[in-house]
């Protein structure tokens, strides 16, 4: 009996170490294409570029703000997951790429997320406590988001 | 002077002939042109893709009215289909950007519809609704169809139904006469 669980503990060893040797491309472009960012696009406010940078930009920019476990597997796996998830939905860094039409349905999709306390993902603010909107930053990028949506 | 004659007749009777020769190519090509917008205009009238998307786009509607998430969700994966299958080459090189943009759109909105909880179904199908209705406007449909308006939901939606009566997507069982027609288009 004791064998087998040593057994077990050894092959899970194996396994562990195993699965660092996967180690998928990082999250980390250079900003190239200045002219295709959100903040330029609409000449966003520093207060509101802050909180759209610590809340938003890890999975949604093409630069991730990696913390420490993210070397450990199987934490990078769900991280890269959700990351491209998180991109391919909305990615600030190709904003001035999406059309008109894609931009104003965008801008209407993040008001919204951000009203219903969807976004940032609870499983994100859990861990990155500074990414959690207060009531006021709230209301901080609602009522810019709306004012940008009314000069549109 | 018979020689004369003879000329004179042969160059008028070539004339003639060049004449007629011209006349019948330019009718040909009359015919021709004739042809092409007729059939521009048949695709204009109803473009069988197009009619494609509008169905699944009405199926969809009709799951929501229903508030059934898992009709809606077929209907969706449908409707991406059908939008893929979409062929916007028949169309002017203007309209084919916006068609370009309107499909990217709606294929994003489906997509969503497929894998959410019908409060976020309702939400994209908001948007959707705005994409099929501007798809429209440049392919026109051979159906008589609705636009209505629901000034509850969202501070004002509107959505496409086949019939006049009003059946609220949004709302669905909860409050499923709110809204009016706005519009009829054919």
């Amino acid at each position: 009996m004791k064998k087998n669980i040593k057994k077990i503990l050894f092959v899970g060893l194996i396994i562990f170490l195993l699965i660092q040797l996967y180690q998928p491309a990082r999250n980390n472009g250079f900003e190239q294409d200045i002219t295709a960012n959100f903040t330029k696009v609409y000449n966003v406010p520093k207060n509101i570029e802050t909180i759209l940078r610590t809340s938003c930009y890890d999975c949604h920019s093409n630069n991730t703000n990696y913390p420490w476990y993210s070397n450990i597997q199987p934490a990078r796996f769900f991280m890269e997951s959700h990351i491209n998830e998180g991109k391919e939905n909305l990615n600030f860094n190709e904003w001035g790429n999406y059309s008109g039409r894609k931009q104003k349905n965008k801008l209407d999709r993040i008001a919204k997320q951000i009203k219903s306390n969807e976004m940032p993902l609870a499983s994100y603010t859990l861990i990155h406590k500074n990414a959690t909107l207060s009531a006021t930053q709230k209301k901080e990028v609602l009522d810019w988001i709306n004012k940008i949506q009314n000069s549109l | 002077m018979k020689r004369l004659k003879m000329s004179i007749a042969a160059v008028l009777l070539l004339a003639v002939t060049y004449v007629k020769a011209q006349d019948g190519h330019d009718h040909n090509a009359m015919k021709m042109d004739n042809k092409k917008m007729d059939h521009s205009k048949m695709t204009m009238k109803s473009d069988a893709k197009a009619e494609a998307i509008l169905s699944d786009y009405f199926n969809l509607k009709d799951a929501l009215v229903n508030d059934d998430v898992k009709e809606a969700a077929q209907a969706g994966s449908k409707l991406i289909v059908s939008l893929k299958a979409f062929d916007r080459k028949t169309y002017e090189n203007i309209q084919q950007l916006e068609l370009i943009e309107i499909i990217e759109d709606a294929t994003e909105n489906a997509e969503h519809i497929v894998k959410s909880p019908i409060d976020h179904q309702r939400e994209h199908f908001k948007t959707l609704s705005k994409d099929v209705t501007d798809l429209l406007a440049i392919t026109g449909t051979a159906n008589t169809l609705y636009e209505q308006f629901c000034p509850m939901y969202d501070k004002g939606s509107a959505w496409l139904s086949t019939s006049k009566e009003v059946k609220n997507p949004f709302y669905g069982s909860k409050m499923l006469k709110c809204g009016s027609v706005k519009k009829q288009i054919n």
